[in-house]
């Protein structure tokens, strides 16, 4: 073989290559459309918000702030603040980031004004947060009003806290600690695409002039000109060993992906909601009913268990309501043959690891929803987590610890400050520790 | 010669006669056609199950039983129907209560979790034992859970109803009485004043009953010479806190004798050392045995059991010369008995002297000396009389008299096993058989309840109401932390109901308290008030008056009585005592008890003849020999050989309480029973000593179950010890402080290592232990066991290395050889010095464990803790095999659910047995390492409660199982970080700006300090107050 030959059947596989690369490259260019699709909404409000107006109807009468404060303090801190992310987002400037009608609405009816008003913004909190802020329809209008007043007169107080520069906050904030946020990846992936395609460009002007220059030329053997005109041969391709190899490898990943999850799996029980002896239904009594999870689960704060309450707790009401209801008389049948009810364990984590709620209730100040999610609609309950270790760990590095007035870190949180700005997240206090949950 | 073959063989007429059809088939496996391809109907091979068929149905099989299995199965929760509103699933519940058991005490808290008992505390509210308890106390709550316990009383073995048995006992009780039939109860030493109470008015209904009271280990003498001196049969309590001189003459009163925990705590107090305290108390022990207490001796003297006497009067003559008194004809010549008398007598009104004899002469002679000395009043209080042991063995012989002459009729044995534990165990087995009444009361069918016609089964005492006056003017009360699991009834609810009373137990001590102590205080107006008060607190005390006078005896015939008795010879003599873990046999069941290693000699699940090096040698006889001990009119019994450092020469020392033949499962035919050599004397003092006969090499061999073999330290510095005058003049006396060489010079260890330095910013868990008060008495190690579930694994398994104990005691002698003699540093010396060493996983913050684990399943804590991940484990073993420490331990086997450890390991193999596990803490499995954690569960749970309150946690309320168990408060455990905790303060912690600190403390040192693993356990030097 000559160097001339195989020159030509490099060029040759290159040619027969251009269609695979070109669809490698319109498949990722179309990805990081979308991904740039999903991200740009939220980028477009928080420009129109920044922009909008700031008398917009937002009372600045003391009073009324006074009034805001006593219940933004009375209902809100468990999952907001200022300044940082806790539970649910930081609230400076919040009122500039909403319209004032939309903002009520909102903080009333959080699921409803997410499912139904198209509000860009709205859901991108929830795809942020994955969760819904519980309803405050307890408070009337005026009440948000006086709530928005002074999460208002909060924002625009100069900043007490010197570490904060003032400003339009940015949304999403930034979740990762790395400090390369997301706008900047896509940025250098869009320039990459970009100078491959204009790549591709040159390469396929370039290889027409070479044709035209070929074809032009006096003297070329009819054989390799043949080749030069060659169609790409599609079926060909298919029976190529390339294409073959990639098939059988692609496929391979694949399957031993699905072996592999479903493996790991067994025993995760998400979504699991096993019909219970008694209908019992959380949706009435939490949701509709509003009863405090507490009145019920009493170890939730107390310790390990939370609790599944006993006979004498449903007593308490259902001696006097609806006792003639079949549900109902299953309890009464229970106590009068003296046999407690059983129920079945939805909840069931491995015998070697080791969970406290009243750590997580109590001391972390998380809320039922959080691991167990809208537990006050779920008319039969089901496992919302998936109770597996990567989960506990994800939460782990994610969550601040709630350690505001409890002197027990005091210490660690000042010490925390000295090597980070960061909040103080369990991850930095031992919370991915094996005995911290193995022992 | 060509063997020829001169003979042929047929198998049958058939190959004679060289049939055809046999000539065919000639080659074939089996001549016949078999019908292997048949069925059973004869079919042919059509119909027949072919190999592929067979594959296809094992393949599904398995694919069909593995998918089965794969699937989660539903678990149930159920709830309470009625939830009491103090109980809280998962939230331990603590109750104040009694442990009173034969004249053992401890004031306890009993740590409850979803309503069953699962470890057992001190009671720190306990002015008397301080929150001390000792293995026994914490391996107790095991009896509990123990299956071998009747389930309901039983009438001639069958079981039968409480009525029935009620019935026919009171009118047996009657038609006795009436006939004037004597009529016995024979208990151990009752604590309880109400139990006492009851035993008159049962008494009383039944005229011709009485009251004999026993103990297996009977101190009669002391209680006889008290009696004399004081007119109180009863021990004085000792205050060892107050001594300043102690000299002890073979009683073990830091392991076994009379109260041992309260005693340690009170002598440790002498022990400490620091900054503000320079003095120590001196122990002299002169004893037949290596005990616990010679251990901690300063100065110790191995006497035969035949010197004690004329050790005795030895020492009282020293003290009466001293004090200007008469001396005594008589005396040996034993050594430092000058030596002791001399620091008695420097130490007048600051010293004790107790001895373990049962001769009442003897115990004269020492109550005599205690008085010349002057410590009645100080270190002996008076007013205080202890009723611990009550035992009259004068009685007990006369009991065996009536029985023998027929005056006794009937006897009720109450929590006592006579026909095993006493001196008379066979004069008692025959003549119960030929009782009219016969009733135990024990809660199984043991030895003596096994020849009963009536067995009314007590409940235990975690079931039952209780209360106990251990010393004057110091009560307590117990109350039940269960619902008894069977249908047993409390001892004194079933003597009520004999005499004719229908008081449930907690009523009936209700009325006793009523009655006698609520008019002792003034504190509550109202008795309810002042008895949920007491129940709470568990204790309650009042001020005695009564204040007995010396009254002198003669001690001349007590002499001359002891001169004749106690002749030195070079006979071979027997010494029986008992061992801390087994004691007299009672819970010989309890297999935390079985496996806990003797302090001393490092032995369990057996009892053995130890003698000593010189002995062995001239009898010919090695570790594992067994030897048959002749004594004169006594069965010989057969016993492994133990050569024992420290034992007297010519002395060989057998343990009681093992050879139980009805104990249970667990306790049945370990070792052998040695009561049968308790000698009795003419005058019915029961004496734990003898000459042996004869002993002679049976020609068998068994090998002993011990955890440690090697007996000395070899000189390395593993144990840095010192004594108090060189500590004096320098306080780093003792310590050995390693270099390095590296190619920059010698230089410090912990200026070179191999890991990285990082910061414990929140808390940094720690332990000092102070080898100068440890005792090796083995509590730890049972507390341990308990709170971390750690299984227990029999004695081969023990004999193969594999025992899993978190926390060791190991024991070291001091040996003769010179320091470049290897060979000879092996070998103790004859009268060795000892030291104990409680050893667990030392937390190392540069551990080599964590290095080798090839997948991370043991790591470091942010706390300074050496976390161990059983799950992540895959059991490479290259964490134990690269710990310095030898400290972690491998699951070889299936603990839990294995029928071949059922009945050793019973707290995890029947469903009884696992309610005594702790749920916070994983049972492991096969395969896996585990080790000390620090009781990661408790340092978790104390920080969730400090969360909780939004506080820091303070000093002592986080503590590990050992260090809480600790009587004599050798083990502190605390937060390094913490400038206020006792470990800190102990270890004179200094804190610099950067964050790092520094123990400062001279006597501080880490176990092998050379290899620099830097552990979060500091030990703290020997100091022996050795006189000059």
């Amino acid at each position: 073989m000559t160097d001339h030959s195989i020159k030509r059947t490099l060029d040759l596989k290159f040619v027969r290559l251009l269609p695979a690369i070109a669809l490698l490259l319109f498949s990722l260019s179309s990805a990081t459309a979308q991904d740039t699709a999903q991200a740009a909404p939220p980028a477009e409000a928080t420009a129109s918000a920044a922009v909008a107006p700031s008398a917009d109807g937002i009372p600045a009468d003391e009073a009324v702030i006074t009034s805001g404060r006593a219940l933004y303090e009375n209902n809100c801190t468990q999952c907001h603040a200022f300044n940082e992310v806790v539970v649910g987002p930081a609230l400076k400037d919040a009122h500039t980031r909403w319209k004032l009608n939309n903002m009520i609405s909102f903080i009333r009816y959080p699921q409803k004004y997410i499912e139904t008003s198209r509000d860009k913004y709205a859901q991108g909190l929830y795809a942020q947060y994955k969760q819904y802020m519980p309803n405050h329809d307890f408070l009337s209008e005026a009440e948000v009003l006086s709530l928005v007043a002074y999460i208002k007169a909060e924002s625009v107080k100069p900043a007490a806290a010197p570490d904060k520069i003032a400003g339009p906050p940015i949304f999403p904030p930034p979740t990762k600690d790395s400090g390369v946020s997301n706008e900047l990846v896509s940025l250098i992936f869009a320039i990459l695409i970009f100078v491959l395609f204009v790549f591709l460009v040159i390469l396929v002007f370039l290889i027409n002039i070479l044709k035209r220059f070929i074809e032009n030329k006096e003297g070329v053997p009819d054989d390799e000109k043949a080749l030069v005109d060659q169609k790409f041969d599609l079926a060909a391709f298919f029976k190529s060993s390339f294409f073959r190899t990639s098939v059988t490898v692609i496929a391979l990943l694949f399957i031993s992906k699905v072996a592999f999850d479903s493996i790991i799996n067994i025993g995760i029980q998400q979504g699991y909601s096993p019909k219970q002896p008694i209908a019992f239904s959380h949706k009435l009594h939490a949701g509709e009913y509003q009863i405090d999870c507490n009145y019920c689960h009493t170890g939730a704060k107390k310790g390990k268990a939370a609790v599944i309450p006993s006979a004498n707790v449903c007593m308490n009401c259902h001696n006097a309501i609806k006792p003639e209801s079949p549900e109902i008389k299953k309890i009464y049948a229970a106590i009068e043959k003296d046999q407690p009810i059983e129920w079945v364990r939805i909840h069931n984590l491995p015998d070697h690891a080791y969970f406290n709620h009243a750590q997580h209730v109590t001391v972390g100040g998380l809320e039922c929803q959080n691991c167990h999610g809208q537990i006050q609609e779920m008319e039969v309950v089901q496992q919302y987590s998936p109770l597996t270790m990567g989960w506990c760990i994800n939460c782990h590095r994610e969550t601040a610890v709630n350690a505001e007035n409890n002197a027990y870190y005091d210490k660690m949180v000042s010490l925390h400050k000295t090597v980070s700005k960061q909040p103080m997240k369990v991850k930095d206090i031992g919370g991915l520790e094996c005995a911290k949950c193995h022992y | 010669m060509e063997i020829t073959k001169n003979k042929t063989y047929w198998k049958g007429l058939e190959e004679l006669s060289n049939d055809t059809e046999f000539v065919k088939n000639a080659s074939n496996e089996f001549p016949e056609y078999l019908p292997i391809n048949q069925n059973n109907n004869g079919e042919s091979e059509d119909y027949l199950t072919h190999r592929r068929d067979f594959l296809k149905m094992v393949g599904f099989g398995v694919a069909a039983v593995s998918l089965a299995a794969c699937e989660t199965p539903v678990k149930k929760a159920i709830p309470y129907l009625n939830k009491p509103e103090d109980i809280d699933p998962s939230i331990p519940n603590y109750y104040a209560s009694t442990y009173a058991e034969a004249g053992d005490y401890a004031s306890i808290l009993v740590k409850t979790k979803d309503g069953r008992p699962i470890k057992i505390e001190g009671n720190k509210l306990s002015s008397l034992t301080e929150g001390t308890l000792g293995a026994k106390v914490q391996a107790s709550i095991l009896n509990l859970y123990d299956t071998t316990r009747l389930a309901s009383p039983t009438r001639k073995g069958k079981e039968a109803s409480w009525s029935e048995i009620d019935a026919e006992i009171v009118s047996r009780l009657k038609a006795m009485s009436a006939a004037g039939e004597g009529i016995r109860m024979v208990t151990n030493s009752i604590l309880s004043p109400s139990v006492k109470q009851a035993i008159a008015e049962f008494k009383a209904a039944y005229p011709g009953s009485e009251q004999v009271c026993y103990d297996a280990i009977s101190i009669s003498g002391l209680l006889d010479a008290n009696n004399s001196n004081f007119g109180i049969r009863a021990v004085p309590h000792y205050d060892f806190s107050k001594a300043e001189a102690v000299v002890t003459l073979d009683a073990d009163f830091l392991g076994t004798w009379i109260a041992p925990e309260m005693y340690s705590r009170q002598f440790s107090k002498t022990r400490k050392l620091g900054k503000d305290k320079k003095t120590m108390s001196r122990l002299f022990a002169f004893e037949s045995i290596l005990s616990t207490t010679g251990a901690s001796a300063d100065h110790r003297t191995a006497i035969k059991p035949s010197q004690l006497g004329g050790a005795a009067i030895a020492l009282y003559n020293e003290i009466a010369k001293g004090t200007g008194n008469a001396t005594l004809s008589g005396g040996a010549d034993v050594k430092l008995i000058k030596e002791a008398a001399q620091d008695m007598l420097a130490a007048r009104g600051k010293s004790i002297v107790v001895c373990g004899s049962n001769d009442q002469r003897i115990q004269l002679l020492i109550n005599q000396i205690n008085q010349m000395l002057g410590n009645y009043g100080t270190t002996i209080d008076l007013t205080r009389a202890s009723y611990f042991r009550q035992g009259n063995d004068q009685s007990v012989k006369q009991l065996v008299a009536d029985l023998k002459s027929g005056a006794v009729k009937g006897l009720i044995f109450y929590n006592c096993n006579p026909a095993y534990d006493s001196a008379f165990a066979s004069e008692f087995s025959s003549a119960v058989s030929k009782l009219k009444l016969s009733v135990s009361i024990s809660d199984r069918t043991d030895e003596t309840a096994g020849l009963c016609e009536f067995v009314c089964p007590d409940h235990h005492y975690l079931e039952s109401w209780s209360d106990a006056e251990p010393v004057k003017g110091f009560l307590s009360l117990g109350q039940p932390t269960i619902s008894p699991i069977f249908k047993t009834r409390q001892a004194l609810e079933s003597l009520l109901k004999w005499s004719g009373s229908t008081a449930d137990a907690d009523d009936y001590i209700k009325s006793v308290w009523q009655k006698n102590y609520f008019t002792q205080q003034s504190a509550y107006l109202t008795f309810t008030e002042f008895w949920n008060a007491t129940l709470h607190d568990g204790v309650f005390t009042y001020s005695t008056q009564e204040s007995p006078a010396f009254t002198a005896v003669d001690l001349n015939s007590a002499a001359s009585g002891i001169a004749a008795s106690y002749k030195s010879s070079n006979q071979l003599e027997y010494r029986l005592y008992e061992k801390i873990a087994i004691g007299d046999g009672r819970y010989a069941n309890n297999p935390w008890l079985q496996e806990m290693p003797d302090p001393i000699s490092k032995a369990c699940w057996d009892n053995y003849a130890a003698i000593s090096k010189s002995t062995a040698l001239g009898l010919g006889l090695k570790d594992g020999d067994m030897v048959n001990v002749s004594v004169s009119g006594k069965e010989a019994l057969e016993l492994p050989v133990l050569v024992q450092p420290g034992q007297p020469t010519g002395v060989v020392a057998i343990a009681l309480g093992y050879g139980r033949t009805a104990a249970g499962k667990c306790g049945n035919q370990i070792g052998k029973n040695a009561y049968p050599l308790l000698r009795v004397e003419a005058d019915g003092v029961v004496v734990n000593y003898g000459v042996v006969a004869e002993l002679k090499a049976s020609g068998n061999n068994r090998a002993l179950a011990q955890t440690q073999t090697h007996h000395t330290i070899m000189g390395r510095a593993i144990v840095q010890e010192s004594t108090l005058k060189e500590y004096k003049q320098d306080p780093k006396a003792g310590r050995f402080y390693p270099k390095v060489a590296t190619y920059e010079g010698a230089k410090k260890p912990v200026e070179i290592s191999l890991w990285d330095e990082y910061q414990r910013k929140n808390h940094n868990w720690g332990m000092v232990i102070d080898l100068n008060s440890c005792t090796g008495c083995g509590a730890c190690t049972i507390a341990c066991q308990v709170e971390n579930n750690v299984p227990v694994v029999g004695r081969q398994e023990v004999i193969n290395r594999r025992e899993m104990h978190w926390i060791r005691i190991d024991r070291y002698y001091s040996s003769d050889a010179n320091e470049n003699d290897l060979k000879g540093l092996e070998e103790a010396s004859e009268n060795p010095e000892v030291v104990f060493q409680p050893l667990m996983c030392q937390h190392c913050n540069h551990a080599p464990c964590e290095t080798v684990c090839p997948v991370l399943a043991t790591t470091h804590s942010s706390e300074g803790l050496n976390q161990m991940t059983y799950n992540r484990c895959i059991g490479t073993r290259y964490c134990a095999n690269n710990c310095p420490y030898k400290v972690r331990r491998f699951n070889w086997f299936k603990y839990h659910n294995n029928v071949q450890f059922a009945d050793v390991n019973t707290a995890m193999n029947n469903d009884l047995g696992k309610m005594v596990l702790n749920p916070d803490v994983t049972v492991r499995s096969r395969g896996v390492m585990e080790k000390c954690t620090f009781c990661v569960q408790r340092i978790q749970e104390g920080k969730l409660t400090a969360k909780k309150e939004k506080r820091r946690p303070v000093d002592g309320e986080i503590n590990t199982a050992c260090a809480s168990s600790c009587p004599s408060e050798a083990i502190v455990f605390g937060d390094l970080n913490d400038p206020k905790s006792k470990v800190a303060q102990l270890l004179s912690m200094e804190y610099y700006e950067d964050g790092s600190k520094a123990a400062k403390e001279d006597r501080a040192y880490h176990v092998l300090e050379e290899i620099n693993v830097q552990p979060n356990v500091y030990y703290l030097t020997k100091i022996r107050n050795k006189k000059a």
